[in-house]
């Protein structure tokens, strides 16, 4: 018989309820809920020949599976995040029964009250902001090799240039800060992740913001309008969402934190 | 999976929201961050994971050479990003 495991995709506290009939997660299969103590985790079963470590490390270097997998695990976050208050899990957190769920949800239970009574009522909004020129970050000055004449009328434009590159930069970074506090005024919680590489946010662009910002429903009206009104020519502004709250429930339990284990 | 209007349908009827499925690299900024984290008695976690091999995650995370101005810089492999509450 094929070892299974139990995959987590988010927490509510509404019990009672049931997940939607048809909903299945990774690898298409149907979703459940364990109950405990009113709280509600979302489940699956997995095939631990494909979620043990090692088949895990190697799936891990597979884009195409990460990305059947993050859309299977968001998927069953958001049609449950539709209708309840939820925390989402974070990918690939599997356990080896439902035993050991319940368990969680006893222990935890008063850590996963706190950050679910954060969240009602409330979304995830994502912006981005983009230098809308291309304003690379400035390279590092060269030394001058010293010289009179041309070499050193070339010497001169070039640090003018590069002056100039570096206040753009400066001045689009100065933007992206204010963007962030504005909109970080409307919503109850905020946080900047590093921003996108460009391999993979596909914009040749240098992104300066990668904000994610916790709404009150009845503000993102407010929210949206800030963001409009901050629109300029030189930073492209791009909205993502709503969100289920991912970013703020990033809640660490029995664990050292989510450092690589070898960190410093 | 089809694409899903998702909630938030005012902005969307607006025309802010792009209606296409949601991109994967933002997807992964919430999911490989965010969220409930989990491990001890657990069969596995991502954050059990040395990921100092994954390529993808250091696609993601890697800390970009020219960092801006303003920013710290952080050589740390894994960046925790905490929400500022009001």
């Amino acid at each position: 018989m094929t070892e299974v495991g139990t995959y987590v995709y988010a927490i509510t506290r509404e019990a009672g309820g049931s997940p939607p009939a048809d909903l299945t997660g990774v690898g298409g299969a149907p979703v459940r809920t364990v109950e405990h103590a009113g709280l509600v985790a979302y489940v699956s079963t997995v095939p631990l020949e494909e979620f043990g470590e090692e088949p895990l490390r190697r799936s891990l270097e597979d884009l195409d599976w990460i990305g059947a997998t993050a859309r299977a695990h968001h998927h069953v976050v958001e049609s449950v995040a539709e209708t309840v208050p939820t925390a989402p899990v974070r990918l690939v957190t599997v356990y080896s029964s439902e035993e050991q769920v319940s368990d969680l949800l006893a222990r935890r239970h008063d850590d996963f009250v706190a950050v679910l009574s954060r969240v009602v009522g409330r979304r995830e909004w994502g912006v981005k902001a983009y230098a809308a020129r291309e304003t690379a970050p400035p390279p590092a000055e060269e030394e001058p090799t010293g010289g009179d004449g041309p070499g050193t009328a070339y010497l001169k434009r070039r640090q003018a240039s590069l002056h100039s590159r570096e206040d753009a930069w400066r001045h689009t970074a100065a933007q992206a800060e204010r963007v962030h506090t504005t909109l970080a005024d409307v919503a109850v919680a905020s946080l900047r992740q590093r921003p996108q590489d460009p391999e993979l946010s596909g914009r040749t662009e240098s992104m300066v913001l990668n904000g994610a910002y916790l709404v009150d429903d009845d503000r993102v009206g407010e929210f949206t309008a800030a963001l409009d009104a901050l629109r300029e020519r030189e930073i492209d502004l791009e909205l993502t969402g709503p969100w289920a709250p991912y970013s703020f429930t990033a809640l660490d339990l029995d664990t050292a934190g989510p450092e690589a284990p070898d960190a410093p | 999976m089809p694409p899903r209007i998702s909630r938030g349908a005012a902005p969307a009827a607006e025309g802010r929201l792009p209606p296409q499925r949601v991109a994967l690299v933002d997807l992964l900024d919430r999911l490989l961050a965010g969220g409930v984290v989990v491990s001890g008695d657990i069969v596995l976690s991502i954050a059990d994971i040395d990921l100092v091999r994954i390529s993808l995650r250091l696609l993601i995370m890697s800390v970009r050479e020219n960092e801006t101005a303003g920013w710290e810089p952080t050589t740390e492999r894994e960046t925790r990003y905490e929400p500022v509450w009001k």
